[in-house]
């Protein structure tokens, strides 16, 4: 069953084509990855599908509905989550507090409750606590949860904005170059944990420039360039794709 | 962790609370119950702005302007229309939350030093009117205001006004606290940490802007209400630019991002004008002073780098 | 054109070129910094109580004018030095605060070390009003008007014919390659103070004949100026020019036909307005998210 489905996708910026009539489609419960050299429209293609950028022209459907250009927060309320290329961390608030707000969808959250503190905002702020320290727990990061964000290693804080994408209970999960910058022992770990997520049910799409994390991991591959689909399929169907051999693994990338 | 939440939300307020109930018997004379009376109408515009600036990350230039709409729509409606003066506090701040709701999304919209200009713009311009329209406000000659009456007893003694205010001050930081520690004070940290994130998280990150725009403006209003009946004489010079500031630099100097600071920084730079007049000639030099070297600094703020300090020695 | 409108448009146009001088000042600081200097009124209010003060000590008026400008580029420098640098990397509000904090400052400091009586410059040149098609001009707006489109040209010719003015549009358009091509970007930011502040005094000292200066007069010249400059788009050298012209221009209108008392509220209505619903300006070419 397809959980994401996109049709004749574009984006440009000026002048420039980021994305082009794009066709994909993500199958519930696999992992899918992105691939193609910088500047291919990777990252533009998850601003669109998380409602940060408007479409230029296209539809994006998510489990069947027509989502195409609803703001950010609602296509989260339906189930979409990410991470970010560059980190997008709430500095100003401790680990625990950063993966909490994912939780927000979750928490009860009226206004003059809020004010008032009643019980009622108490249990649900208990039970976002509860969840938000299980899931830095199974991401690993157990030690850091009471820890203020700012003083965390940038490789705890890729785990922590995951912690974070995983507190909204998304039924997709884009992960934007989760490996970048980190060691290969770091690499592996998120390795792990990317298919960790996906036994949990939810559906990963990946854009990663680490061929041996993609290769490994991924039950699908995209490949993009200059904003357009150059080849899909397996792992091993991209690999031998001429078109991939010859505009971006032979360019030893 | 439950235990550490709750005790540091309501620890503080209970700290302030007996403050609040033994400083009378400290304070000397009228001058000191006038200086403390003002700080705490201060300190309660200062924790909402601090819920604006601080926690949400969105600047204004302008709140001096919310603080005077409050304090003149008390008055006019008490003085010119004769209304009992709980009613009209209660309009002022009905009034005032429907304007800044109305002016919250189109300048909630813009960033930096956007925000800044327009907020800025929009307090001068109440700032002029409530100079020129001399025949409601008595332009800038000021008008009186009669003094604060509830259930028929009139609150004429200092005592009495300290206790309101007091009282005020104590409940405002308590819900303020209240608000801070909910998944509604987290989407608004998380606005300023991080607004995209913030979305992705579910956040409806617009609405929440307006939301504390509007509580921040309903504080300041009824913070002026307060001063007005108080005082019993208002000027423009309330709403003006520079009042704006002040508040902006009491938020900043006792520290963005904490409550207790604003109550401190409102109550220094309330106080130290008032014992240092002396230097009133150097008022404006000192204000700019203390914006710039806390800036550079200690850009925290007073209480966050106290705290600091003492976790490092202590840890 | 009636001869009112005229009269309107004339003195629009000689207080908007003031304006226009002082958004050029914002611009060019907020090019090379991306910091919006709230201080830069408090050059124009140096310049002119500068020069009184500098003239009231003995000097010849000439003299005691390129004092006054002197004195504020000296002030321009060390706000930058002393202050801005060394909050490179703080937040929007932190920098926001700490140029108000600085123009308070300057603004309380001319208030005790001169005083706070108003002021007033003599014309340059005689105050016989010129008559012009049934409108009245005096000498001083055409000095304003003349010494505006001089420095606009001075200007031009040093951002587009110069080593040094090119390397300034570099830094602003891209301080990383700046850096690269071996552009001291810490001079430029310098240079930019520097030129603000002078712009902003030669607008006070301009101004002073027409209107008495003051120890507060940098505030609405400051805000005004900055109107000018978001008008324009911010950092858009021509559109300060435009806007400082649009907004004086309307400003004399308003006094002229709706009500004088309300004519300081315009340039704040034209700034909600513009970032209402045009936020990059005239000319401007960054959108108001990208800050």
């Amino acid at each position: 069953m397809s959980l994401l489905e996109i049709t004749g996708l574009s984006k440009s910026f000026g002048g420039v084509q980021a994305v082009q009539e794009l066709e994909y489609t993500v199958e519930s419960g696999k992992i899918h990855s992105i691939i193609g050299p910088n500047g291919a429209g990777k990252t533009t293609l998850f601003n669109m599908v998380t409602g940060i950028f408007k479409p230029s022209s296209g539809e994006v459907h998510f489990n069947g509905q027509d989502v195409t250009g609803l703001p950010v927060h609602e296509l989260a309320a339906l189930g979409i989550s990410r991470s970010f290329q560059n980190l997008q961390v709430f500095f100003n608030m401790t680990v625990l507090e950063n993966v909490m707000v994912g939780r927000h969808l979750h928490c009860r959250r009226e206004f003059l409750q809020s004010l008032l503190h009643t019980p009622a905002i108490t249990r649900s702020d208990e039970g976002a606590r509860h969840r938000a320290a299980e899931l830095l727990e199974w991401v690993g990061l157990k030690a850091y949860v009471g820890d203020h964000a700012d003083s965390l290693p940038y490789g705890a804080l890729k785990r922590m904005e995951i912690a974070r994408a995983l507190a909204c209970e998304p039924k997709l999960l884009l992960l934007d170059e989760p490996a970048a910058g980190l060691n290969n022992k770091e690499t592996q770990e998120i390795n792990e944990l990317i298919q960790q997520i996906s036994e949990r049910g939810i559906t990963v799409v990946l854009v990663e420039h680490d061929m041996r994390l993609v290769m490994g991991v991924s039950d699908h591959i995209l490949v993009m360039d200059h904003g357009k689909k150059l080849a899909e399929g397996t792992a091993a169907e991209v690999r031998e794709n001429p078109d991939v051999v010859a505009a971006y693994l032979g360019r030893g990338d | 962790m439950k235990g550490a939440t709750v005790a540091s939300r309501y620890g503080g307020v209970f700290v302030l609370a007996v403050i609040v109930a033994v400083l009378p018997w400290f304070l000397p004379n009228s001058f000191y119950f006038d200086v403390v009376i003002n700080s705490g109408i201060a300190a309660i515009v200062c924790v909402g702005l601090n819920l604006l600036i601080g926690y949400a990350g969105q600047i204004s230039l302008g709140h001096a302007g919310f603080f005077a709409l409050g304090a003149y729509s008390s008055a006019i409606l008490t003085d010119n229309l004769g209304w009992p003066p709980i009613v009209s506090l209660g309009s002022g701040l009905l009034v005032v939350a429907l304007l800044a709701f109305a002016i919250a999304r189109p300048i909630l919209r813009l960033k930096g030093h956007y925000l800044a200009m327009a907020t800025l713009g929009m307090g001068i311009i109440i700032s002029i009117v409530l100079n020129q329209e001399v025949d409601l406000t008595g332009g800038p000659d000021g008008m009186p205001v009669s003094s604060f009456s509830l259930l028929g007893q009139e609150v004429d003694s200092e005592l009495g006004w300290y206790w309101i205010v007091g009282g005020s001050l104590i409940i405002t930081v308590w819900l303020a606290l209240n608000l801070i520690d909910s998944a509604v004070g987290r989407a608004l940290r998380a606005v300023h940490g991080s607004e995209v994130a913030a979305q992705v998280a579910g956040v409806d990150t617009t609405r929440y802007k307006i939301l504390i725009f509007v509580v921040s403006a309903v504080l300041a209003a009824y913070a002026g209400s307060l001063f007005a009946h108080y005082t019993g004489f208002l000027t423009p010079s309330e709403g003006s630019f520079f009042r704006s500031i002040e508040f902006v630099t009491m938020v900043v100097l006792g520290g963005m991002a904490s409550v207790f600071g604003s109550v401190i920084g409102a109550a220094i730079l309330t106080a130290l004008p008032q014992f240092l007049t002396v230097f009133h000639d150097y008022e404006h030099v000192m204000f700019g002073l203390v914006m710039m070297l806390t800036m550079i600094f200690m850009p925290k703020g007073l209480l966050p780098s106290l705290r600091n300090w003492i976790n490092k020695r202590t840890s | 054109m009636s001869s009112e409108l005229l009269q309107f448009l004339l003195s629009g146009i000689t207080v908007g070129a003031i304006y226009a001088l002082v958004g050029l000042g914002f611009s060019i600081i907020y090019n090379a910094s991306h910091v919006i200097n709230f201080a830069q009124g408090e050059f124009v209010m140096i310049g002119g109580m500068g020069t009184v003060f500098i003239a009231s000590a003995g000097a010849p008026f000439p003299i005691a004018m390129i004092g006054a400008v002197l004195l504020a580029v000296v002030i321009g420098i060390s706000l930058q030095k002393l202050a801005i640098e060394r909050a490179r990397h703080a937040s929007v509000v932190t920098i926001i605060i700490i140029t108000i904090g600085a123009s308070i400052f300057l603004r309380g400091l001319a208030g005790v070390i001169w005083n706070r009586d108003f002021h007033s410059l003599p014309a340059f040149s005689g105050e016989q009003p010129i008559h012009v098609a049934g409108a009245v001009i005096v000498p001083q707006s055409l000095w304003i008007l003349g010494v505006t489109v001089a420095v606009a040209v001075a200007l031009f010719v040093f951002f587009n014919r110069t080593m040094i003015g090119k390397a300034m549009l570099g830094t602003a358009h891209n301080p990383f390659a700046a850096k690269l091509v071996g552009i001291n970007t810490n001079n430029i930011l310098i240079l930019s103070f520097a030129l603000a502040a002078a712009l902003g005094a030669i607008g006070g000292i301009l101004i002073a004949p027409m209107a008495p200066t003051h120890y507060q007069v940098g505030i609405m010249l400051g805000l005004k100026g900055f109107s000018a400059a978001i008008v324009g788009g911010l950092g858009s050298g021509p559109g300060a020019m435009v806007g400082g012209l649009l907004v004086g221009i309307a400003e004399a209108l308003a006094a002229g036909y709706i009500s004088s008392n309300y004519k300081d509220v315009v340039a704040f209505v034209i700034i909600l307005l513009v970032l209402f619903f045009m936020p990059s300006g005239l000319f401007g070419s960054r959108a108001s998210e990208r800050v």
